[in-house]
């Protein structure tokens, strides 16, 4: 017999499997219906709307202060960075520019943001692999960042701190002296993760050359975000349409070439030094001025469509926001990061083991409720 | 056919065998010892198992710094006590359409096989349940049949992520079977027995085993600890029941008292492989360089508790280290590497026993 009659003798039945909605992998409630031969992938299809709220629906009935509140709850993990996109698309509709320090704290804020996001993201990826304990270590210092947010804006994950205008409140007193505080002591840890996870033989086995995204791929599918840069797709928003306080910080934008798992990791780990080095050109010089441009009661934004964008942990949003001429907008539509890169992984997973579809799945890093909103 | 030891070193034992001997005919009398020998021996090690979750627990709160359990009695001495009595009261759910005779049977393969091979252990020279001459080849057999019970729970629960898991059990524990079979039959070599209180007595005179076969006996303890892993299914090697992939992998729809059974045997089953190492490399109850030699009121099964203690948190330290093996690459480790390892040194250890080169 040659070897593809063999093949065929000893072909097995392909089969589905329910990966989701409840299965620990999925990080909330994405289902994914997997067509599996043996452990080999065939297909996966993914399929949405557990946890769908129509939150762009909402939009339409709410004001614009409101709908900045709805934001948080898309990308928790980035949820001032959300915020900002939202504010900064009203402020630029009613050309309203915000003073410096405004700028700096939403920047420096959204830094941390992104750090917290990606600490949690660590945590998250060794235990998909299988080592469980890189998720103590991330919240550990995930905690730090959350106590100050706590104690600057009352709220640690859903902060609600940036309004259409400036901010809700001034920092807290003690804000600059912690965050360096956290800086410090981050910069000792952030080698522990190293050391604990990055260099390890199984973790490297695991990832290299798993679930590979060309840059070509990468672009065709809107790719953004640590999984594109990963591809050597230079999307960074921050760097290429600095909003804020971007363009006045000097920082890397972090790419690598292979677009397999490990790079992905690769992105992540290395934007976490540029964060912290962004974070502390800004701390020690935060500009006096005004938190707030005083606008109207009920803002009202100009008849036209608006779009702005923002580079959040998982990578670009977009918000759109149609106006009327009412206090609220017409139609709003967020280009959310997760929803573009979950359309490439069927493409980058057929004929991987389970395993390896799971690790992939780690390195993206999906927030369901921002895919699904 | 008398492989019974009875004169566990307590004097209750011998009080009780005399007592059970006046009042009963001798086939009865022995037969009331079997049984009780049995149920003191169930008792103990489902207790031993109970405190080993604690253990593991405590083990893993000390890696992830937190506290670990703590709320129900002192140091959370009790919370696994709790956490039987809540599995015991727990209702036995099952899957639709399952196959109800095996799906039943499946956890008692499992359990049982784990709890006869505790029977052969050399706890001190005095306390080994019974102690038959091809103990080595017993302990082997024993804990490849528990195997069985994985596949059989799998297959009977209508599940395809159990399936899955069982699956994965089987390719591993075939594989990793010949490497811990291999590294043991490097260690029976050197003592020149299968019987486990034989090989306890030439490491008695000669050192531990581990000394006497210096390189060859390193190099099969680490094949051992790597092979032994994977028997138990634990992590890096968990991929039976790879939590982030297949949910609960083959115990997916146990519950109750069923699934607190797999759970027990996995940590009884780490207490046999860490306790077959101790027989193997180091000596059983032996102490070190025999300082409490001469001491005779020394419990000397401590000795053996702390080495078994201490393998085991090796192996609990391997598991709240490493990320998890793909099963290509766990499949690539033992047949590509720990197998042909493994013969090089059987040979290597073959030709050290026989130019003398023994310590």
């Amino acid at each position: 017999m040659t070897n593809q009659e063999v093949k065929n003798k000893i072909k097995t039945e392909e089969y589905f499997i329910n990966m989701g909605p409840q299965h620990p992998a999925a990080h909330g409630v994405l289902r994914l219906l997997l067509t599996i031969d043996g452990e080999i992938i065939k297909n996966v299809e993914p399929d949405l709307g557990y946890i769908h709220r129509s939150i762009e629906k909402m939009c339409e009935r709410d004001s614009y202060q409101q709908i900045v509140h709805l934001t948080d709850r898309m990308d928790y993990l980035s949820s001032n960075i959300n915020n900002e996109a939202v504010c900064l698309t009203v402020e630029k509709a009613l050309e309203l520019e915000v003073s410096d320090r405004v700028k700096v704290i939403r920047t420096i804020i959204s830094e941390l943001t992104r750090l917290a996001s990606h600490q949690l993201w660590w945590g998250v990826m060794g235990m998909d692999l299988g080592a469980l304990t890189t998720y103590f270590y991330a919240f550990r210092d995930r905690e730090m960042i959350n106590d100050i947010f706590e104690e600057t804006c009352g709220a640690r994950l859903t902060m609600n701190y940036n309004i259409p205008g400036g901010l809700m409140f001034d920092i807290h007193p003690n804000f600059v002296q912690r965050t360096k505080d956290f800086i410090t002591h981050f910069k000792t840890k952030l080698p522990e993760y190293d050391r604990l996870l990055t260099g390890n033989v199984i973790f490297e086995k695991r990832t290299k050359g798993v679930g590979i995204l060309t840059k070509e791929d990468a672009i065709s599918f809107g790719v953004s975000g640590p999984v594109a840069r990963g591809s050597g797709f230079a999307s960074d928003v921050r760097k290429h349409h600095p909003y804020s306080a971007y363009d006045r910080v000097d920082f890397k934008e972090i790419l690598f070439t292979e677009g397999d798992t490990y790079s992905r990791y690769q992105v992540r780990m290395a934007e976490m030094w540029e964060s912290m080095s962004i974070i502390e050109q800004l701390i020690d010089n935060i500009p006096e001025g005004a938190i707030q441009e005083t606008t109207k009661a009920v803002i009202k934004l100009p008849k036209g469509e608006f779009y702005q964008r923002v580079e959040t942990a998982r990578g670009e949003l977009g918000v759109y926001i149609n106006s009327d001429g009412n206090k609220n907008p017409y139609r709003v539509k967020f280009r959310s990061p997760g929803f573009s890169n979950l359309s490439v992984l069927n493409h980058i997973s057929k004929g991987v083991k389970i395993a390896d579809l799971v690790a992939t799945m780690a390195s993206f890093d999906f927030v369901i409720p921002d895919i699904d909103r | 056919m008398n492989l019974l030891i009875m004169n566990i070193p307590l004097n209750i034992t011998g009080t009780i065998h005399d007592w059970i001997n006046s009042i009963m005919p001798q086939t009865a009398a022995n037969i009331t010892e079997w049984v009780l020998i049995a149920v003191a021996y169930l008792a103990l090690f489902a207790v031993a198992g109970l405190y080993l979750v604690l253990l593991e627990r405590k083990v893993a709160a000390w890696f992830q710094l937190r506290l670990g359990p703590n709320r129900v009695g002192p140091w959370g001495l009790f919370q696994t006590m709790a956490d039987a009595l809540k599995l015991v009261s727990k209702e036995l759910t099952s899957n639709d359409r399952i196959d109800k005779f095996l799906y039943n049977l499946a956890p008692y393969f499992v359990i049982v096989t784990s709890l006869t091979a505790m029977a052969v252990f050399p706890y001190s020279e005095q306390f080994q349940g019974f102690d038959i001459n091809i103990g080595v080849f017993f302990l082997f057999a024993i804990s490849s049949i528990g195997v069985i019970g994985i596949l059989v729970a799998g297959w009977s629960s209508n599940n395809k992520f159990a399936l899955i898991g069982a699956m994965r059990s089987g390719l591993q524990t075939i594989s990793y079977e010949l490497s811990v079979g291999l590294s043991i039959l490097t260690m029976v070599l050197l003592s020149g027995s299968l019987q486990l209180s034989e090989i306890v007595e030439v490491q008695r005179t000669g050192g531990w085993l581990i000394w006497q076969g210096h390189i060859p006996a390193i190099i099969a303890f680490m094949i051992f600890m790597i092979a032994g892993t994977a028997e138990t299914n634990r992590a890096p090697f968990d991929l039976v029941e790879a939590e982030s992939e297949l949910g609960a992998g083959f115990h997916t729809e146990y519950s109750g008292m069923k699934f607190a059974y797999f759970f027990l045997a996995e940590f009884i089953n780490m207490f046999i492989i860490a306790s077959i190492a101790v027989v193997l490399f180091f000596g059983a109850w032996l102490s070190p360089f025999g300082i409490t030699e001469g001491i005779t009121w020394f419990p000397e099964v401590l000795w053996f508790l702390i080495k078994v203690l201490l393998i085991i948190f090796l192996m609990m330290w391997f598991r709240w280290t490493f990320p998890r093996l793909r099963v290509d690459q766990l499949l690539t480790l033992e047949w590509k590497y720990l197998l042909p390892l493994n013969l090089v040194n059987l040979l290597l250890m073959a030709i050290v026993i026989w130019l003398n080169w023994t310590i």
